[in-house]
């Protein structure tokens, strides 16, 4: 069986749709990851002892195992306990936690990096010490750490190739789709790899863009 | 959480993350010889060797791991290329984990201070011998630690060969899911299985990099 890549216009549409999934669940999931990585940071650095400690263990766990596992024990798991959640809802959950999990790691150390002197100075202006972090600390720390997030994000768009396992109809599930029809796998997954490649390009431009405008705004 | 169920199910994870190891293990060789070969390219004296290494990189970074694993494993034997799940497994995970590596060790290499080179090459010694004795014992203790952190990203991804029917951890719990009903207890049973790997590797790199340093 030879190669006949003159198959792929037929499914330009569906190809196009899937891709358009795959943008959505990349969004909605890095929306997820980065204000969940602010809110854990804070927990992890600033919650009381009791708080805290439960939140670690989430967090070494989410990173000490497979993406994949999380994404079954979300969409399988749940529904043992009585949340059936729809493919997608479970997909971006999974997504979202796992990177926010990560993203968390890096928001700490920018936390950690912001200078000692602004705590002290917004405390003696007589903000409280939930208005200091939430207003003076957390803007400057997120700021620094704007590229690795960046970096974290771009992972995220390939990871999202996962959710096809659970059943969500993005880009990797509709060139399945499209190869059960055609038995066709090396033109569709192929094709497949150029959209995520395209799509890539487009978030890095994106991304460099973002970099740029926080770096003039200091 | 029903612990005689997991008690009844443990010696076949145990079975089965043999093969996770297995796979990490092979991968792992595969991708540092792929990621030596990629960051001599990308540094190399010729244009056409650098733009290959760069366009390595770009692709296989720019696409996801799953993807190139179903191109090698379903559309393989379209070009010709007939493998078992876990060799299709192995080389997949072995050359996307390579392209993480060209960049970590190129950025070890260069990372090395110029006047090292500079040095050297003043003392008489040929590029082979400034690379060899001079720069690469250097950058091979900047390379650890982040060899270490691309290599627990490899465990993980491993997982990804239970979408092409490898029977390692992930899809072993994935199998008795379906079988009984109880996610949360496979989940665990796995997890515990997969942090206790990473763990273990985290000490042994740890203990790489502690006697790398220089006292």
């Amino acid at each position: 069986m030879g190669l006949d890549f003159t198959v792929l216009p037929g499914y330009f549409d569906a190809l196009l749709l899937g891709s358009l999934w795959t943008i959505a669940i990349m969004l909605v999931s890095a929306v997820i990851s980065f204000f969940g990585g602010i809110l854990l940071a804070v927990i992890a650095l600033y919650a009381p002892a009791i708080v805290r400690y439960p939140f670690r263990a989430f967090s070494f766990v989410f990173m000490g195992t497979p993406l994949l596992l999380q994404l079954f024990l979300i969409y399988f798991g749940l529904i043992q306990i009585g949340i059936d959640l729809p493919a997608f809802v479970a997909g971006v959950i999974g997504l979202g936690l796992h990177y926010a999990v990560y993203n968390s790691d890096i928001i700490q150390a920018g936390i950690l990096a912001v200078d000692k002197g602004q705590h002290e100075g917004a405390r003696t202006l007589g903000l409280s010490r939930g208005q200091t972090i939430r207003k003076i600390i957390v803007p400057q720390a997120v700021r620094t750490v704007i590229p690795p997030i960046g970096n974290n994000l771009i992972a995220l768009l390939k990871d999202s190739a996962l959710v096809s396992v659970i059943g969500v109809a993005e880009l990797t599930l509709t060139s399945q789709l499209a190869i059960s029809k055609t038995f066709r796998p090396f033109e569709f997954y192929i094709a497949a790899a150029a959209c995520y490649y395209v799509i890539n390009l487009g978030l890095e431009y994106g991304l460099r863009k973002i970099e740029k405008r926080v770096a003039v705004a200091r | 959480m029903d612990f005689d169920l997991i008690l009844r199910v443990y010696p076949y994870f145990l079975e089965a993350a043999l093969v996770t190891i297995q796979l990490a293990v092979l991968s792992i060789i595969l991708g540092l010889a792929c990621g030596a070969l990629g960051a001599y390219a990308r540094l190399s004296r010729w244009a056409s060797l650098r733009f290959a290494g760069a366009t390595y990189v770009s692709v296989i970074r720019g696409t996801p791991a799953l993807i190139q694993l179903f191109i090698l494993y379903f559309g393989g034997p379209q070009i010709g290329i007939q493998l078992d799940a876990f060799e299709a497994g192995v080389i997949g995970l072995g050359v996307n984990i390579g392209a993480y590596m060209t960049e970590t060790i190129r950025g070890a290499i260069i990372a090395v201070d110029k006047g090292q080179i500079e040095a050297s090459r003043t003392l008489g010694m040929g590029g082979w011998q400034t690379m060899r004795y001079v720069i690469l014992p250097q950058a091979a203790r900047l390379m650890i630690r982040p060899l270490g952190v691309n290599i627990n990203a490899q465990i993980k991804g491993t997982a990804l060969v239970a979408a092409i029917s490898v029977v390692e951890l992930t899809y072993t719990a994935q199998r008795y899911i379906g079988s009984t009903y109880k996610p949360f207890e496979m989940f665990f049973l796995a997890g515990i299985i997969y942090m206790v790997i990473i763990y273990i590797t985290g000490l042994g790199i740890n203990w790489l990099d502690r006697r790398a340093q220089i006292k």
